[in-house]
């Protein structure tokens, strides 16, 4: 009888569809897939307890270093915690203005999955288009906070600044030239035979396997689960807005892709919702213990400066206690766990990052499959390994 | 089989026809927005910085880059003898703008800031402040 040997493949961490530095070691048999174990590490930067040693205020710029694609959904996430944790009730208009923003960048982080999963199958258009369309987020990211990728635009209590003017001209553009932009990918890959024949059937995951595995996000709404944190956990005003949770049926890439494909279109039409939402107030919490005050008043009064002087130096108290808040990021269940000691700092900060969980379902998606097809199951998952390794 | 891939070639060939959106840069320079979190500037009032050397932006500052030393001046005013940030740390997160208390402080729109030694990174109060 033949002994069966597998040989093993080192891919990664310097390959150009591992979607940053991931290194999978793979086990072959022939061509198909046994075994893979994945290598993460290589970005970590330890922003978990690099946030022990910050205030809450300092700590805010590191969450937009995980997920770099979706900066804002992870600064959501923090602000939510804290907010939480000290139990304040943030403006209205900041409460929209949070969920416009979160949803573009949930269009910004769906463009370049649909650009880069496309690319690594080979289709090279539509990653040029995707990043075209992205461009329009990305400039209005900038308008807005004063940077493309690090935003860094939310505040506890609220928003750094208002939006500026003519954000909502802006944002009106968005949603009536997107959706035609997303007929042209689907005109592109939908019907294309090549791309179904690389998606239909590939890295297939049962809804039960996919629970167990704690995956979240499309990737568990691709397998048939009606889970959306967005609808089944509101926060941030999520309750006001009707929108619809794609679901998929076979849990295979297509499905996958249909479904971010839908979240698309349909945060499209939640951000036409909050923008009709959008009224005029402030845009910050009036708690001089927390925010910042107006810069008026610090510049022309001795309480405004005290008040000014003491939440940029020493920051805010939070009292103590433990609380954990989860966001609907583009990748996924976004958590964040803090504890509070009742200083000023975070005494533990554990992030549940969405990229993290669901990468660790590789092995179960891609066993059996042929290596070629690997490239297919990675684009699908939609990871980003400034989230997995922190 | 064939149609889609006919309808995905109509789809290639009109934006054959459409004007290019790519920008020949460094010969074109981006649209930078107005409040671009770029290189710091700090601010000149009646020929001398605003600075007061309050210590603040150092003491918010999450990357630890800015070093501030007080003096005093002819009037007994206080004034930041040493004012120096380290372009290398930065994480130009606006924190030191935002947590200045006499609008001493602000950022540009530049963005190009590679260089060749990493001292040339150390920008001293002399290369901050703001050009008029
Ligand atoms: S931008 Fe942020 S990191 Fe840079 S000097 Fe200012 S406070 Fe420090
Ligand atoms: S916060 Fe403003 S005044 Fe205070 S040291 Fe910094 S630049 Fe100078």
């Amino acid at each position: 009888m033949a002994q069966k040997e597998t040989m093993t493949l080192n891919m990664g961490p310097q390959h150009p569809s591992t979607h940053g530095v991931l290194r999978l070691v793979i086990e072959l048999d022939g061509e198909i897939i046994d075994k893979i174990t994945p290598h993460i590490g290589y970005l970590h930067r330890g922003i978990e307890k690099l946030s022990e040693h910050r205030t809450y205020h300092q700590a805010l710029p590191l969450t937009d270093r995980m997920d770099y694609l979706a900066p804002m959904s992870n600064n959501l996430g923090y602000v939510l915690a804290v907010e939480k944790l000290l139990g304040i009730e943030v403006p209205e208009r900041a409460k929209t203005v949070r969920v416009i923003t979160a949803e573009l960048t949930r269009l910004k982080s769906h463009l370049v999955w649909l650009a880069c999963h496309a690319l690594d199958i080979g289709a090279m258009t539509v990653f040029l288009y995707c990043f075209r369309e992205r461009e329009k987020v990305m400039s209005i990211y900038e308008k807005l906070s004063g940077a493309r990728m690090t935003s860094n635009y939310y505040r506890v209590g609220g928003l750094s600044a208002d939006v500026y003017a003519g954000f909502e001209k802006d944002v009106q553009e968005i949603i009536d030239t997107f959706p035609d932009f997303f007929d042209v990918y689907e005109g592109l890959l939908t019907k294309n035979t090549i791309w179904l024949q690389r998606t239909i059937g590939n890295g297939v995951i049962s809804a039960e396997d996919a629970i167990d595995a704690g995956i979240t996000g499309p990737a568990l709404r691709g397998s048939g689960v009606d889970w959306d944190l967005r609808r089944d956990n509101p926060y941030s005003g999520y309750e006001k807005y009707g929108f619809k949770v794609p679901v998929g049926e076979k849990g295979d890439t297509f499905d996958r892709y249909k479904v971010r494909l839908v979240e698309l279109r349909e945060a499209v039409n939640i951000i036409s919702q909050a923008l009709k939402d959008l009224k005029p107030g402030p845009v910050l919490a009036d708690l001089p213990q927390v925010c910042y005050p107006p810069k008026e008043n610090v510049y022309n009064s001795i309480e405004g400066l005290i008040h000014h002087f003491k939440i940029a130096s020493e920051g805010f108290a939070v009292p103590e206690g433990e609380v954990y808040q989860s966001v609907e990021a583009p990748k996924g269940e976004l958590g964040y766990y803090l504890v509070s000691d009742g200083g000023n700092k975070p005494y533990r900060m554990r992030v549940r990052p969405p990229s993290f969980v669901n990468l660790s379902a590789i092995e179960r998606m891609a066993k059996g499959s042929m290596i070629a097809d690997l490239v297919a199951i990675i684009g699908t998952l939609d990871i980003v390994l400034g989230e997995i390794d922190r | 089989m064939i149609v889609p891939l006919i309808k995905g070639l109509q789809i290639t060939l009109k934006h054959l026809f459409k004007k290019p959106i790519t920008l020949m840069y460094p010969e074109e320079k981006p649209d930078v927005a107005p409040n671009f979190r770029g290189l710091h500037a700090l601010k000149v009032s009646h020929n001398k910085a605003k600075c007061v050397a309050c210590y603040l932006c150092p003491t918010v500052c999450p990357a630890k880059c800015i070093t501030v030393e007080a003096g005093e001046d002819a009037n007994h005013d206080k004034y930041a003898a040493k004012y120096e940030i380290d372009m290398l740390r930065c994480i130009f997160c606006g924190y030191c703008v935002e947590a200045c208390p006499v609008d001493a402080l602000g950022m540009t729109q530049t963005f190009e800031l590679a260089n060749y030694k990493r001292s040339d990174f150390v920008f001293t109060k002399e290369r901050l402040l703001e050009k008029k």
